[in-house]
Formats: C-alpha cells, sequence, structure tokens
C-alpha cells in the first residue's frame, strides 16, 4: 500500500496558506467548541454555586462546598470504582472474546457468512431494548430464559421441579449488566479486530509457513504485533462508550445493589436530588479525571497517534 | 490451508498431519457455529417471545412450540389504542439521517484538513475531538438542558441534531481522516495536474475512493443517533419523542408484557438490524479505520 | 502555474465549508418554524405516568375530551422514575414545557412551597359540576397545601393484602377481618410451596424510595418505628424501625418470592397472577388487574386489610392527580382538562368504553356507591373504599411526625435519601450485607437530612 508522505513543500507556506487550510476544518471545530464546551464552562460555573433546585430562593456562591460534598460521599466514590470496574470488565472480555471470534472467523468454512452475520446480531440491537430483554425475559427468576433453561434440562431426567432457580440479577449485580453489556460489544470488537486480520499481509504468512513457523509462533510473532493497533483502538472505543454507559444500569438494576456508575449517579443527582450544585461538581471531577486519563492512554499507552505522528 | 494442501502430497507421517490439520479445522468450525448461536440466542428468544401470546411467553420451562400469533406487534402499532409508535419512530428516523448527513458535511473537509493538507497542530486537533468524546456526557446535560430553554428549542428535532451531530462527529471525524489518509496522494496529484478544481477532486476523486469509508462511518453515526437515551429522555417530550424513549414508555406497570416488550423492542431495532445486516461488508471494511498499513 | 492550480484547490476547499456551514443554518431556519414546541393555542402538553388506566385515558381523549372542546392533547407517557425526573426537571425549570402533569401527594407540598403549581381553589374546584365535596377526604387533604388545593386525583390508592382463597380453605387457614403481620408471617410459611414453585408472600424488595420503601414504611409504622421523630432525630436504629426491617428482610429470605430484591409492583403482580405465590401485600390498585377477565386467578383472590401490629390500620395513601404548572401558557385550557379528566362524567365515560372494573378507583365517594361499581367491583371495592378513608397522613404511626406522609416522608430530601436507603435495604435482603450494617448505614444518612431541619 502506498502510504502519503508530505514533501516539506506541502507544508505550511505563509500566513494565507496557514488560514486557507484550516478552512475546511473550521465548521466542525467551532460547531464542536460551541456545543462541547459551552456547556462544560456553564457546568465549571455551576459547580461553585449553591444551588439545589428544590430550594429555589437559597442560592447563592458556594466556594468548594460542592467539591467538599462530593468527595465526602461515599456513593459517588463507590460509582466511581463501578464505572472503571464495568469498563475494564465489559471491554476486557469482549475484547477477547470478539478476538477468538474474530480468528474463528479468519478460515474459510461453511457458513462463515452466516456465522458472521448472526454474531452482529447482538451490536445491531437498540441499547435499551437489550437491556429490557436481559432484564424481563433472560435475566428474570420466575420465566427467564436462564431458569428456563435449567428447568427445561433438569425437566430431561423428570427433575424439573428440582432445577436451580438462580435468581441472577440478586445474586450477581454488576456480572448481570457486564453480561449484557458484552453480549452487545463483543461483536463491535469482533468487526474492529476481523477489519485488521484481513489486512494482515498474507503471503509473508505462507512463507514463513514453508519454513516450517508453527501456528502458535505466527500468532505469537506476527499476527500479535499486526494487531496491536487493532486491539488498541477496538479497547479504545469500547472504553468510550462504556464509561458513559446509562441505558443498561438504569434498566437492569435502576442503580442498585452497588451498580450504579458514574452516569447514573450524576443523573440521579440532577434529577432525583435535584442538586445542581453537587450534581455539577462531580461532572467536572469527571471530566478532569477522564481528561487525565484520555491524556495518558492516547499519549503513552497507545500506538495510534504515535504512530501517525510521524507523519 | 495451503501449505498442508502441497504438504498432503507427500507420503508418510504427513498425512496424519493433514488428518489432524482437518479435524481441528472441523472443530474450530464447529467452535465458530457455537458460539455463533450461543451470541445470537437471546435475538431468536427475543423473536419467538414476541411471536408467542403473553400467557405462553411466561411460562417456566418456556413453551417453545406455543402457536404464533402477531397481536403483541399488532398492540404495539396501537391496535389496542393508546400511543402511537410512528411519531417516535418518524422522529429518530429524521433526526438520525439528518445528523448523520450533518456528521459528514463537517467531518470530511474537517478529515481533508487533517490528512490531505493538514494544518499545523493537526494531531493536536484530532486529539480535541477525541477527547470531547471522552467527556461524561452526562455532566453537560444540566447547561444542555438550560441553554435550550432559554433557546426555545426544547423538545424540537432540531436540538436532537445538534446534540447527536456533536456527540458523533469526533469518531467520524477520526474515522474519515484515516481513510482520506490512506488516498494514494500520487492519484490526487495527478488530478490536480489535469487541472481538476477542488470540488471536481472532491467529487471524482475523494468521494468515490473513500466511499466504503462514508458508508461506515455513515452507519456508525446512524446507529448511535438511533440508539442514544439519555439525553433523548431529558430533552425531548410530546413533539421530538424517539423511539428508545417511546419503547421505555411502552413497557407499562401492570399486567404481563413480555411478548410486549419483545416485540416493541425488536420493531425498534429493525431499522438499525437492516441497515446493518445489509451493510454488514461495509461496517467491516469500515471500522478497520482506514487500516493503518 | 503550481500557484494558481494552489488557489483553486483553495478556494474549493472554501466553497465545501461555506457550503455545509450554509446548509447547517438554513435547515435550522427552515425547520425552526414547523418544529418548533408549542402549537397552537388550543393544544395542551400532558405528562403522565404510564399506568394503565392513564393509557385508557389517552385512548379516548380524542374522541371525548377534544370533540367536545376542540383542545387537543399531546400525551408524554413514561415510567414512574423517569417521569418523576422529568416533572422534577421541568417544574423547577418552569420550563412551560408541559402544562399538566401528574404529581403525587408526595410532590405536591413541597411543589406547592415552591410555587410551582398553580393553586385550583378558584376554577377547578370551584365549578359545581366538577362536584369536590365528592372527592374522598384524606385525598384532597393529601393533594392540598396551606389550605389550598393544588392537584386533582385520578385515582387514588391504599395498601391491602391479597391471598389465594382456594390454599387458605385447602390448607384449612382462615384469615381474620383484621390481620397482624405476626399471623401473615405465619401463613406465609405454612403456604411456602402449597403449590410446586409456589412461595408464601411477595413484597416489593427493588430498590426505589416508590418501591420497597412504600410497603417497609407501613411496616415500620406499624411496629413503632419512625424515620425521623418530631425533632427530626433520625430514628433508623431505634427498636421500632430495626425490628420491622428485621422481619420484612426475614420473611423475605424465608419464604418471599423468587428474585425479592429485584421484585417490585410489577413483578410480584405477575407472580400473584401466575400462581407463584399464595399471599401478596400491596397497592389496591392490582386488585383490578387480578380481578380482570383475562387473569388466570380471577374469583380465586380473597382481600384484607393492611397488616397491624401497633397500630389500628396501617395503610398507605398515594394518589396520582393532575397539577398545572405555574409556567404553563394555557392555564385555562388544562383546568378544562382536568374537570374532565378527574370529573365525574369520566368514571360513567370510562366504565362504558371499558368495563367498571377498569374504572380509575379510589377518588369520590359516589363511586363506591354506584350499583353498577359494586356489582362489577364487589370483591374488593368496599375493601379498597374504607382503607383510603382510614388513612391517617399525618398521623400514621405511634409518634407525631415532623411531616405528612404515610409510605414516605413529604419533604424533598426524601427522593434521594430514601433511595439510598432502599439500595441498603434491598441489598439486605439480597444477603449482600447484614440488616444491621444497613440501618447503620441508613441512620447515619437520615441523621445528616434531619440535621438540615433542625437549623
Amino acid at each position: 500500500m502506498t502510504t502519503m508522505r508530505l514533501e516539506p513543500t506541502m507544508l505550511v507556506t505563509g500566513r494565507r496558506e496557514v488560514w486557507l487550510r484550516r478552512i475546511p476544518l473550521l465548521p466542525a471545530l467551532i460547531f464542536m467548541v460551541i456545543v462541547t464546551q459551552l456547556p462544560f464552562v456553564a457546568t465549571l460555573i455551576i459547580s461553585f454555586v449553591h444551588w439545589n433546585a428544590l430550594y429555589p430562593t437559597d442560592v447563592g456562591f458556594g466556594w468548594f462546598q460542592n467539591y467538599a460534598a462530593v468527595f465526602t460521599d461515599g456513593a459517588t466514590l463507590q460509582s466511581v470504582l463501578v464505572t472503571i470496574g464495568l469498563t475494564v470488565g465489559v471491554v476486557l472480555i469482549s475484547l477477547v472474546l470478539g478476538f477468538v471470534v474474530a480468528l474463528l472467523l479468519d478460515r474459510k468454512f461453511r457458513g462463515r457468512g452466516i456465522v458472521r452475520t448472526i454474531m452482529i446480531a447482538p451490536f445491531l440491537i437498540v441499547p435499551v431494548a437489550s437491556a429490557l430483554v436481559w432484564k424481563h425475559a433472560i435475566l428474570n427468576p420466575s420465566y427467564g430464559l436462564f431458569n428456563g433453561t435449567l428447568t427445561w434440562i433438569w425437566g430431561l431426567f423428570g427433575q424439573a421441579s428440582h432445577a436451580p432457580q438462580i435468581d441472577w440479577v440478586t445474586a450477581q449485580p454488576l456480572a448481570s449488566v457486564m453480561a449484557a453489556l458484552i453480549w452487545q460489544w463483543t461483536p463491535f470488537m469482533m468487526l474492529i479486530l476481523l477489519a485488521g486480520l484481513t489486512g494482515r499481509p498474507l503471503d509473508v504468512i505462507e512463507a514463513a509457513k514453508i519454513d516450517g513457523a508453527t501456528n502458535a509462533q505466527i500468532f505469537r510473532h506476527m499476527t500479535l504485533p499486526h494487531m496491536r493497533q487493532y486491539l488498541e483502538l477496538a479497547a479504545l472505543l469500547g472504553c468510550i462508550y462504556i464509561v458513559q454507559n446509562f441505558d443498561a444500569v438504569f434498566t437492569i438494576t435502576s442503580g442498585g445493589l452497588g451498580t450504579a456508575n458514574l452516569p447514573y449517579t450524576i443523573y440521579q443527582t440532577f434529577f432525583e436530588a435535584l442538586d445542581y450544585g453537587k450534581a455539577s461538581a462531580a461532572g467536572v471531577v469527571v471530566v478532569i479525571g477522564s481528561m487525565i486519563i484520555a491524556t495518558f492512554v492516547l499519549r503513552t499507552v497507545s500506538s495510534l497517534l504515535k504512530e501517525d505522528g510521524k507523519r | 490451508m495451503t501449505a498442508v494442501a502441497t504438504g498432503a502430497r507427500t507420503a508418510g507421517p504427513r498425512i496424519t498431519l493433514q488428518d489432524r490439520e482437518r479435524r481441528r479445522g472441523v472443530w474450530l468450525s464447529a467452535l465458530a457455529w457455537i458460539i455463533g448461536l450461543i451470541f445470537v440466542g437471546p435475538v431468536l428468544w427475543m423473536l419467538l417471545t414476541s411471536l408467542h401470546s403473553e400467557t405462553d411467553a411466561a411460562t417456566n420451562p418456556p413453551s417453545l412450540f406455543a402457536p404464533l400469533t402477531l397481536q403483541s406487534y399488532a398492540s404495539f402499532f396501537g391496535a389496542a389504542g393508546g400511543a402511537n409508535p410512528w411519531p417516535a419512530l418518524i422522529n429518530s428516523a429524521l433526526i438520525s439521517v439528518v445528523s448523520t448527513a450533518f456528521v459528514l458535511g463537517f467531518a470530511i473537509p474537517a478529515a481533508y484538513a487533517l490528512s490531505i493538507r493538514p494544518v499545523k497542530k493537526w494531531s493536536d486537533t484530532l486529539f480535541f475531538f477525541l477527547t470531547t468524546k471522552m467527556l461524561p456526557m452526562v455532566a453537560g446535560l444540566l447547561p444542555v438542558y438550560l441553554i435550550a430553554k432559554t433557546l426555545h428549542l426544547l423538545d424540537t428535532p432540531i436540538l436532537m441534531i445538534i446534540i447527536y451531530t456533536s456527540m458523533n462527529l469526533p469518531i467520524a471525524a477520526w474515522m474519515m481522516r484515516s481513510f482520506l489518509a490512506e488516498l494514494p496522494l500520487e492519484v490526487l496529484e495527478a488530478a490536480e495536474m489535469d487541472g481538476a478544481g477542488m470540488l471536481t477532486l472532491f467529487r471524482q476523486i475523494i468521494m468515490p475512493m473513500a466511499s466504503p469509508g462514508i458508508v461506515a462511518t455513515g452507519l456508525i453515526c446512524f446507529i448511535f443517533s438511533w440508539n442514544e437515551m439519555l439525553f433523548a429522555s431529558v430533552l425531548t417530550g410530546t413533539t421530538s419523542i424517539t423511539a428508545p424513549v417511546f419503547l421505555t414508555s411502552f413497557v407499562t406497570s401492570e399486567g404481563l408484557f413480555l411478548s410486549k416488550v419483545c416485540a416493541a423492542s425488536i420493531a425498534v431495532s429493525l431499522p438499525v438490524l437492516v441497515a446493518g445486516f445489509a451493510a454488514q461488508d461495509k461496517l467491516v471494511q469500515g471500522l478497520s479505520l482506514g487500516a493503518i498499513k | 502555474m503550481p500557484h494558481t492550480r494552489r488557489r483553486r484547490r483553495i478556494t474549493g476547499v472554501a466553497a465545501l465549508a461555506v457550503a455545509s456551514a450554509a446548509a447547517v443554518g438554513l435547515t435550522g431556519c427552515t425547520g425552526a418554524g414547523a418544529w418548533l414546541s408549542g402549537g397552537s393555542h388550543d393544544t395542551i402538553n400532558v405528562l403522565m405516568v404510564n399506568n394503565p388506566q392513564m393509557i385508557d385515558l389517552e385512548t379516548i381523549t380524542a374522541k371525548d375530551f377534544t370533540a367536545k372542546t376542540g383542545i387537543k392533547v399531546n400525551y408524554t407517557v413514561l415510567p414512574e422514575d423517569s417521569l418523576r425526573a422529568k416533572a422534577n426537571q421541568e417544574f423547577a425549570a418552569q420550563a412551560g414545557q408541559y402544562d399538566v402533569a401528574t404529581i403525587s401527594n408526595y410532590e405536591v407540598p413541597f411543589y406547592a412551597a415552591n410555587h410551582w403549581l398553580e393553586p385550583l381553589d378558584d376554577n377547578v374546584a370551584a365549578d359545581p359540576a366538577f362536584d369536590q365535596p365528592d372527592i374522598l377526604k384524606p385525598v384532597q387533604d393529601a393533594l392540598s397545601a396551606g389550605g389550598h388545593i393544588y392537584a386533582e386525583p385520578f385515582y387514588a390508592e391504599s395498601s391491602m393484602v391479597y391471598y389465594r382463597k382456594d390454599l387458605f380453605q385447602k390448607a384449612g387457614l382462615t384469615m381474620p377481618a383484621h390481620p397482624t403481620w405476626q399471623q401473615i408471617a405465619g401463613f406465609a410459611a405454612k403456604l411456602d410451596g402449597a403449590e410446586p414453585g409456589m412461595k408464601g408472600i411477595c413484597l416489593r424488595g427493588q430498590p426505589g424510595w416508590g418501591q420497597i420503601l412504600a410497603p417497609l414504611t407501613t411496616v415500620v409504622n406499624t411496629m413503632g418505628g419512625t424515620w425521623w421523630d418530631a425533632k427530626w432525630n433520625a430514628g433508623v436504629t431505634q427498636p421500632g424501625f430495626a425490628d420491622a426491617v428485621k422481619f420484612y428482610v426475614n420473611l423475605l429470605q424465608q419464604h418471599g418470592e423468587a428474585g425479592a430484591a429485584q421484585a417490585g409492583y410489577t413483578e410480584c403482580l405477575n407472580d400473584m397472577s401466575q400462581s407463584k405465590v399464595a399471599m401478596w401485600y400491596d397497592a389496591t390498585a392490582a386488585a383490578g388487574s387480578l380481578e380482570a377477565s383475562d387473569s388466570p386467578v380471577k374469583g380465586k383472590i380473597g382481600y384484607a386489610p393492611a397488616p397491624v401490629d401497633k397500630t389500628q390500620n396501617s395503610g398507605w395513601l398515594f394518589s396520582w392527580a393532575w397539577g398545572v404548572e405555574k409556567a404553563s401558557q394555557k392555564q385555562a385550557d388544562a383546568e378544562k382538562f382536568i374537570e374532565w379528566a378527574s370529573g365525574p362524567g369520566y368514571l360513567t365515560l370510562a366504565a362504558k368504553q371499558f368495563g367498571w372494573a377498569q374504572v380509575p378507583p379510589g377518588t369520590r365517594a359516589s363511586l363506591y356507591a354506584n350499583p353498577d361499581y359494586q356489582k362489577s367491583a364487589g370483591a374488593f371495592s368496599e375493601q379498597v373504599h374504607t382503607a383510603i378513608e382510614s388513612a391517617q397522613p399525618s398521623d400514621p404511626g405511634v409518634q407525631k411526625r415532623p411531616a405528612a406522609g404515610i409510605q414516605f416522608v413529604a419533604i424533598p430530601e426524601f427522593a434521594a435519601f430514601g433511595t439510598d436507603a432502599s439500595q441498603a435495604f434491598s441489598s439486605a435482603i439480597a444477603g449482600k450485607e447484614s440488616v444491621t450494617q444497613a440501618l447503620h448505614d441508613v441512620q447515619a444518612e437520615a441523621q445528616q437530612v434531619g440535621r438540615k431541619y433542625q437549623k
């Protein structure tokens, strides 16, 4: 593949050129600044205001009291941990599963197209719908698919009434939320990784095989290094979306049983406690935290931008 | 595989190797099928339940062979009176399509300025786009609500279009940048030599060559817009209610509703399912994000 | 030559950028005219909860209300939790997006205190056709604040025990006219396993102050506990409260429904309909569904008042009611809508359309005097009527209370505080933490809330 390389002449020449080059970028940039940064400035201001909408007459400048409230609130700190656990768990598991499936689908076999199509299906179900179906049709202890299947299996041995009936959401609340999310995100990971596998230099692999390299060696020394960028990309996109997840937590457990993640907790502080000041302060703290992590991830760990940086 | 085939022609112990390879192949194919079926299982279960009556849907063990009926779909589409899902579906379609168009309209020129004729600190700019995606969106919910209230934009499709455009633009700009960076520069240069103007260049060279990428980007943006619920539930009301919000309101608090939930879930997911299945090849190509080769 | 080429390229890019920016502006403008919210002056927006009776109302609005008055009604229908979040957001901002909303007797006191609601005394309540005196007294009181009526009830409910008469008979048990909680626990133990897979009793365990805390707080009240005493001292670790929670959690863990920690009203209704439990203590509103023509347990259900311990009665009081937002631009139309939806005529209209059993109950004395209603809802109508009439929102327990409310405390903090508390108790039911630990944590938070009022 030919990749574009910039010759020095194509780099910026003169102020006019500098500005003209910027023009195609400006609409997107200005739009993003207005729509995403202005509200954040507002959030920042509100975070210093003592403002609970339930007491409309009692609003005033509050210095850092909202921040103090955030840092002393056990629920907020707990939700930080839940968010980290949920994100890392879902991303890692769906990444590994997605990689396995992508490797399986990279071979030719009967019905490969069909398997790929049915594997994509979970990603194409609206997340709220998926959460509702997991909660009511799959995990429900009385008539959900899981317990129904257990009863059926036991029923084969005439023991239907002795089938274990597990109360999934209560017994494993976080795992239940994670299961629904992993089910939805594995196909997404698989798609990215499959695209990566298709782009492998097959001729080199052939050559290695002829030279007597084992499958394990090829995987370890050729496939894995090639796939590194794709794995990072998949993990990054997964993190971006799963950190923000609201639908699954909201629907499956309503934030109960220790599953409230940050988006849910902030949503609750906004709309149930109506504590606009504290919710905004929590938002600001989370934004700063995300920025630090994002900078760290994007600049140091990921090769995605570093690679590009050479250009 | 080819290596195995050539190996097969030589005699002796090689044959057992080939046998082992073949047997392994069968096992791997079976494994792929099993995993595929496990993943599609909940979807099939959803479909089956949606086609059962409420009483058959709520049995344990499941009644797989109960008579099929379209009753739940009929009730979702308002046969039994009550809310009509069409306004919500139309709103969702409108908002998703228009916001996707805007995203592409912003992202393609931006991607051009980030790859083909890059601005100075293009990687910083890209980084900025990406960080907006990492901010917890919920933190901006209250200001957006208050600003929209002041501008009289609450409960309008325009507001949702703006929000979804801003949500998807970073990823789209990133994806499109990768695609455009892939384009062979010689072809662009050659076209310019032939005197092609910028618009011609875009229309005749960049767009066609990047079209799988554009389709993939558009599809991803469409899916994420269609799926979004948090902002929609706060910022929409009677006029601009979207399909996911309608779905949550459709789950009534009384009586058996399992079959109806499944029917409604399938109906609301159908546009995404159809679009996704139809364009799955593009999706695979597109998600390679321009394959950083 | 290279120079001109570059310029052409640059102008091209500029044109593209301008075009895309212009496209945004253009659609923005043309779209705005058609899509701005509000609409014509005789359209009102109504925010309501998605209970079945509301859905019925929605289906007959166009045919009846709009046909008579020419006022078009746009509904936003949401599940309870989302509805509350949305109503809070809407009323606090006084966004004027909705003219009427379903609010409950929990919100009325502090919505009114914040001047978020338009009083209804001089318009709806003053109209003789509306017949305000017909509204049951405890319900009207619960929807008033400072001597003004701020909302008109669409339906009201108390709580009672549902039990399977057939199973009681088979087991040789008799439900007393006024059961105590100890008796109920005894029945639950005996009926556990009465049919394969059947549990003794269904009680809510799902987190949410409107879920588990509703029945649990009535148990607390009757066992002598309170969230706060008259001086706003938290009472969660006091014996009355702690005993009640221990009792509730034990009962659920030993003889409660499967999935108790995630079961709310809906789940229990399903369990009761599907014969997965023998008894159920919950809202009186469920009676209609259990006796509906397609219910598998129709005719098998007996009804008993809310179980008691130290008090005479312990049923709760809850009402979904219509309130008019202060910022509404269409208050006259909104009031007309309320007169229609809560008026005496609506009951007969709904009866004609859906049958008497589906009429929104609990609001008017005339409904319980209606022979047609008595005939179709005979099994439970009197039980419900008595339960609502005997509810005492201002004095539900053994001690004086600092704020109104039976199954809740009508202060704005209770929603958030109650949600946290409900999660702790729900975790205790799930066995994820001990009852003592849950009580201890909740007590600390209750003290914090109380301190705000002690100042």
